[in-house]
């Protein structure tokens, strides 16, 4: 005997129906700030005037709006970075991690390259950072390829490994003698990132940024390279059984991850901080894999993840400013959107029908 | 060198009560096949509705209940995602941990404003069954927690999952969901059922240090013993006994480095390099234990019916 069934059913689809898809990110938005109205309220604030604050008065000053930029920069590199391990269905989550590997690297050589010309120096440090956050992603990468060791847990160890060391070194050989603040020297004048417009804070990361997409969209989508890091991605008995070199190709997508998360460390020492600091990173590694994620691992998805994201964080700083609702509702807006946009992502793929 | 190692050992049972207590949920949700890395999170969460309700409330248990209660909603949540939904389970539990801490950070700043020093409550004190015994006094001088995670909650785990039924339909949910559907038994409930008892768990482990150990909430209170969790559950393949001592090698490495702080050597090296120690210990003991890991076989599987 069955029990009387609930009327309606989902039923697959492998293509949403048209007129759907430009709903999905208007749903997603109303969905996330309809939970995150709430606490709004309990911070005894008005979200109608807390959303203002949020979305619109950061793009209603030039000011403000070039701030989105400087806070989605780092978004970017993050988002680009875990995009390229995702895609490749290599779980790194450390590029928290590796950012900060990439910014010890700047902020050393932002010291010892003093006396060389920018143009020397600044590539010099990209490049610095890139290796830098490439050596802390290999040994993750191969441990996994090697020993089949899971990477998800060691990328994440290793996270907690390099917050050590960061405390080590601005404890120890950095420390400021003349502050004693926990901070390497100031980097040199030729090494800082040239600002893109006078008196704003965007710097030339938010090109390196862009470029970093640029490449994410080259080598995905144009190279062979980037169709053998899909089909690892999507299963890798079947990549193997094509001849694809798993192993190979999973190592070379890690550690281009991990590399390209360097460069977003070496962004924010170069271009904003001129130091390194044990909080330079808010989180940014992390929030890389929902930008990822939300931007479904292609380039153009990433890029509007992250101006999205660099609008939200710069909302929370407003709202938190003019009407005291802490700051964190930036990183829960941001964690609610992911969630919600799964939670839809599903509803594209299936349809909602009427039992017959 | 006696009292050096007698008093390492308790403090190895005492650092490793959060761990084991986590990797114990962390193992339920697992043997079920969901990987639940909205562990980080869950305890951060438990830690701080923990110690806000015992705060507001007066009353130690309420705040360890109501942290038990927010673990086992936000266990939930994660098997809604991942049971209801079935999306990739990475991103999910990535997306937990965020939405908790971030959560967690809101609250405190709204109840306690941006204050430099931690607030602090009275915490549960240490039970000392045989007082004057030179080497077990100190040993079994611990919190009430401490002793019902070693001698209840990973035994019990223990004969849950292999000598119950309701274990038996967890570890079967986890290796092959088709054959526990033919037979009958709902496998999303037993999933949620997993998760559920794991979220309490983790958030439970959370507790622990905010109400116990140090009676107080700090914003780097849990800061990665989730994700060693995690490790160690994976060290202790997926079984509560293996997993405890995984939780005890880690404890046991961290309670080395506090003694030898504590001892204030001089050392050549900064101090950083024993806080390190234990983490790097677990990476070392999961490439010595993962080559002959066996993971549930439908772990990171969606289970649907076609």
């Amino acid at each position: 005997m069955e029990a009387k069934r609930f009327p309606y059913q989902l039923v697959k689809s492998n293509t949403p129906p048209l007129w759907m898809r430009p709903l999905i990110p208007v749903l997603i938005l109303l969905t996330t700030f309809l939970i995150t109205a709430g606490l709004i309220l309990t911070a005894q604030a008005n979200p109608f005037r807390a959303y203002y604050f949020f979305l619109i008065s950061p793009l209603s000053s030039q000011v403000s709006f070039l701030e989105v930029l400087v806070k989605s920069t780092p978004l970017m590199l993050t988002g680009v970075a875990v995009t390229f391990a995702f895609a490749t269905g290599y779980y790194n989550i450390g590029a928290e991690g590796q950012l900060y590997a990439g910014a010890i690297a700047a902020a050393w050589l932002g010291i010892v390259l003093g006396g060389v010309p920018a143009a020397i120096a600044i590539p010099l440090m990209i490049i610095g950072g890139f290796l830098a956050g490439m050596a802390w992603a290999l040994i993750p990468a191969l441990l996994k390829v090697r020993l089949a060791v899971d990477e998800v847990v060691t990328t994440l160890l290793m996270n907690s490994i390099m917050a050590y060391i960061v405390s080590a070194i601005l404890n120890g050989p950095w420390r400021d003698p003349t502050s004693g603040w926990p901070q390497s020297p100031e980097i040199a004048e030729n090494t800082m990132f040239f600002k893109l417009i006078p008196r704003s804070r965007l710097h030339f990361g938010f090109i390196v940024g862009i470029v970093a997409i640029a490449v994410l969209w080259f080598i995905l989508t144009q190279t062979s390279f980037g169709l053998k890091m899909r089909a690892v991605g999507l299963g890798k008995p079947a990549a193997q059984f094509a001849g694809i070199n798993v192993g190979r190709t999973t190592l070379l997508a890690a550690l281009i991850s991990g590399g390209i998360a360097g460069i977003a460390g070496v962004s924010e020492v170069a271009g904003i901080q001129y130091h390194l600091i044990g909080d330079l990173s808010a989180n940014y590694g992390y929030t890389g894999v929902i930008i990822a994620t939300l931007g479904g691992l292609n380039a153009i998805g990433v890029f509007v993840a992250s101006l999205f994201f660099g609008l939200i964080d710069t909302g929370a700083q407003t709202v938190s400013r003019a009407m005291g609702v802490p700051v964190y509702l930036g990183q829960v807006t941001q964690a609610v959107m992911l969630l919600v946009a799964l939670g839809m992502y599903l509803l594209q793929r299936y349809r909602i029908v009427r039992r017959a | 060198m006696e009292v050096f190692i007698v008093n390492l050992i308790a403090a190895t049972f005492r650092v490793s009560t959060p761990i084991v207590l986590a990797a114990i949920g962390e193992t339920y949700s697992e043997r079920a096949g969901i990987l639940n890395l909205g562990i980080e999170g869950i305890m951060y969460f438990g830690a701080f509705v923990g110690f806000l309700i015992a705060d507001k409330s007066g009353s130690l248990w309420v705040g360890l209940l109501f942290a038990i209660l927010a673990g086992v909603l936000f266990g939930l949540l994660m098997g809604f995602f991942t049971v209801t939904l079935g999306v990739n389970q990475h991103v999910s539990g990535l997306g937990i941990t965020l939405l908790l801490s971030g959560l967690t950070l809101f609250m405190f700043r709204l109840f306690y404003g941006g204050r430099s020093t931690p607030p602090s409550i009275p915490s549960f004190q240490v039970i000392k069954v045989l007082p004057d015994n030179p080497i077990l006094g100190p040993i079994l001088s611990q919190y009430w927690l401490t002793y019902v995670t070693f001698l209840v909650i990973v035994p019990l785990a223990w004969w849950i999952l292999y000598r119950t039924n309701f274990g038996l339909k967890i570890r079967s949910v986890g290796e092959n969901p088709e054959a526990v559907d033919a037979a009958g038994v709902s496998v999303p409930a037993i999933r949620y059922a997993a998760l559920g008892i794991g979220g309490g768990l983790m958030a439970a482990g959370g507790a622990f240090l905010s109400l116990f150990q140090l009676g107080a909430f700090t914003h780097g209170i849990i800061s990665g013993r989730g994700w060693v969790a995690i490790a160690i559950v994976i060290f202790g393949n997926w079984q509560p006994i293996r997993v405890m001592l995984g939780g005890l090698i880690f404890g046991g490495t961290f309670a080395l480095q506090l003694r030898l702080q504590a001892m204030g050597l001089q050392l050549p090296v900064p101090y950083e390099t024993f806080l390190a120690l234990p983490y790097i210990v677990t990476i070392i003991a999961l490439v010595i234990a993962g080559r002959n890991a066996s993971y549930p076989a439908a772990l990171l599987k969606p289970y649907r019916r076609e």
